[in-house]
């Protein structure tokens, strides 16, 4: 019997998720709130937050002091460019797991997912000399390199839920059809998988993007991406909270608007598989 | 050409034999059927002869020359899957051009084949549509059209109507039937359904468990079964098999007859009660517990007014009695 929905029902259900919607996004849309006060206004109580009047005057401070440019590019190059370079290993990878599995594919694939399992700091020692003796600190490629490796799990992963999704008759097909290994792989298989493509790139720039260890620990200045410049204006001057609000906005505006318009492909990117 | 011969064909899977030991012909231009009950293992067989699974041992030959190890793709030979296997992301075009894309075909000249195919599989107007657009039987078109373009030296098909509603089973049936005799190619085609075997083949190739039972033309299966197996497998309704004395009276461990060979026949020597009566219209089925025999089907001609709990009298034709030792084999 289905269940029935009465209005009353109904109405308490949507308040409720709008009340859980809220709590959870209140932390950003306070960050957005204290960042168009004064840094006097910001500190005071929340009503008298609301009340005090709005300016851009933390803005202006945020791009006299910082790069915001540069630190936006980084952030770009190196989500972007870790998240591409890792479907460029991981689309081979998860094809050889789905399609011909051995005895030891399932040991593979959870060594891998028992990698992100071990705490960053655990390795920040070794990798920052190892970074320091190649000359990779502060700059986009050594970042590339290591977020590529930290995300490679998760694409690795997903790749190979959305491949288990397509009928192995397909790619026989294929094979019967005369296609190579490679042909297989560009016209038939990646074509087909594209929805689950899209939603791992897209779901691994904003893990890129928002990634704070590595980026924090491993640059400096001229490979600093948005993280870095966040984290500029907490300490050691103390706190700026209106600073800090107006640098933490443009930092996750990019990422938030992104977010926004991709959030279907990203729903059923996310949902794909567990539902079928 | 496409005349492929199987030699001590064996296939394992782990510990398990799923042929054990296959020796066939298939000669050029002939239309095989491979029918067996779910498991025989006819669908491996087809496979290893595809190339999709390697044989663990012995020879596959294709038009003489040794093809055992070669890639699928090599071997010159086109698959019709059941669940169709079409590009889902490619139109109906450029599914039936994809193998010529693979082997580097002018595009001008696949253009000529693409709609040439498109043409004897009726096709034409969905040359731009998407598999997703099109009804089952028109899918499975296209899966055919794409095996045409590729002038293989055999078809294989892999239970491909298994996929389609019972009217468009049989007209789907003709059509690739026509279509060997246009084509005149080999074709091997898998199916559980001894209907489509007899309709459809040359010759059968009857598999129970991974090993070949009997092959034959559909009538030589019907007329001369060579064991049990093949006798309840082919025919429908299924082969009466009696064993008891009234076996015994016939010199062997079994006696099978068929439905159709049973006759209503006052002056008969077996007499029973109609349990249940099926009425076809053009054909009664009566299930009949005969006193002393056992429970027989009976095929009578036309409307026959017996019901349940009639005593009826039967007479075998005993020119069309099937005689089988105690090994299962006929005598």
């Amino acid at each position: 019997m289905a269940r029935r929905v009465t209005p009353t029902r109904k109405a308490i259900v949507t308040l409720a998720a709008w009340a859980v919607g809220l709590i959870i996004f209140f932390p950003i849309l306070w960050i957005i709130i204290l960042s168009f006060k004064t840094e006097g206004d910001a500190i005071k109580a929340p009503l008298e937050v609301l009340s005090a009047p709005w300016t851009l005057e933390s803005y202006a401070t945020v791009n006299q002091r910082s790069d915001y440019p540069l630190h936006f590019m980084n952030s770009v190059v190196i989500s972007l460019g870790s998240t591409l370079l890792g479907l460029l290993i991981a689309i081979p990878a998860a094809w050889s797991m789905a399609f011909v599995p051995g005895r030891r594919t399932k040991d593979v694939l959870m060594w891998m997912l028992s990698t992100k399992m071990m705490p960053s700091v655990g390795v920040l020692v070794p990798m920052y000399l190892l970074f320091r003796d190649t000359g990779l600190l502060d700059t986009r490629i050594g970042l590339v390199g290591v977020l590529t490796l930290i995300n490679l799990p998760i694409i690795v992963w997903m790749l190979y839920t959305y491949f288990r999704e397509i009928p192995g008759e397909i790619l026989e097909a294929a094979r019967m059809d005369g296609a190579s290994l490679r042909s297989e792989i560009l016209y038939v298989l990646t074509p087909m998988a594209v929805p689950g493509i899209a939603s791992t790139l897209l779901l691994n720039v904003i893990l890129a993007w928002n990634e704070a260890f590595w980026t924090l620990n491993l640059t400096a200045a001229n490979a600093a991406p948005l993280t870095a410049f966040i984290a500029s204006y907490s300490s050691p001057e103390g706190l700026f909270y209106a600073k800090l609000s107006a640098a933490s906005t443009m930092a996750i505006a990019p990422i938030l608007i992104l977010g926004w318009f991709s959030q279907k492909q990203l729903v059923r990117g996310l949902t794909f598989g567990a539902v079928k | 050409m496409g005349k492929i011969s199987l030699k001590n064909v064996n296939k394992t899977f782990g510990d398990v034999a799923v042929i054990p030991d296959i020796n066939l012909e298939i000669e050029d231009g002939e239309f095989v059927v491979f029918v067996g009950p779910s498991g025989c293992g006819k669908s491996t067989l087809l496979r290893l002869i595809a190339g999709l699974e390697d044989t663990t041992a012995g020879l596959i030959q294709i038009d003489g020359l040794d093809a055992t190890h070669l890639p699928p793709a090599k071997r010159g030979l086109a698959m019709v899957f059941q669940s169709y296997a079409l590009y889902p992301h490619m139109s109906v075009r450029k599914n039936i051009g994809f193998p010529l894309k693979m082997a580097g075909v002018a595009p001008d000249e696949a253009a000529r084949k693409i709609d040439n195919a498109a043409r004897i599989l009726n096709l034409t107007q969905y040359l731009d549509r998407r598999p997703g657009q099109l009804s089952g039987g028109q899918r499975q078109r296209v899966a055919i059209g794409r095996a045409i373009v590729r002038e293989p030296k055999a078809f294989l098909f892999d239970e491909p109507l298994s996929n389609l509603d019972a009217a468009l089973r049989v007209s789907m049936r003709q059509e690739i039937t026509e279509l060997h005799q246009t084509l005149k190619t080999t074709m091997i085609y898998v199916t559980h359904d001894q209907v489509e075997a007899m309709t459809m083949a040359d010759k059968i190739v009857v598999l129970n468990a991974g090993t070949i039972e009997q092959v034959g033309s559909p009538l030589d299966l019907y007329h001369r079964p060579a064991n049990l197996f093949v006798a309840g497998f082919i025919g429908s309704p299924k082969m009466n098999l009696i064993t008891g004395t009234v076996a015994a009276n016939h010199g062997a461990a079994t006696v099978g007859i068929r439905p159709e060979h049973i006759d209503l026949d006052a002056g008969g020597p077996w007499t029973g009660t109609v349990g249940l009566s099926e009425h076809l219209g053009s054909d009664t089925f009566l299930r009949v517990d005969v006193d002393g025999v056992g429970q027989l089907t009976v095929r009578a001609k036309g409307e026959v007014a017996a019901r349940h709990g009639d005593r009826v009298t039967l007479a075998p034709q005993a020119a069309r009695l099937h005689r089988f030792g105690t090994d299962g084999k006929a005598l």
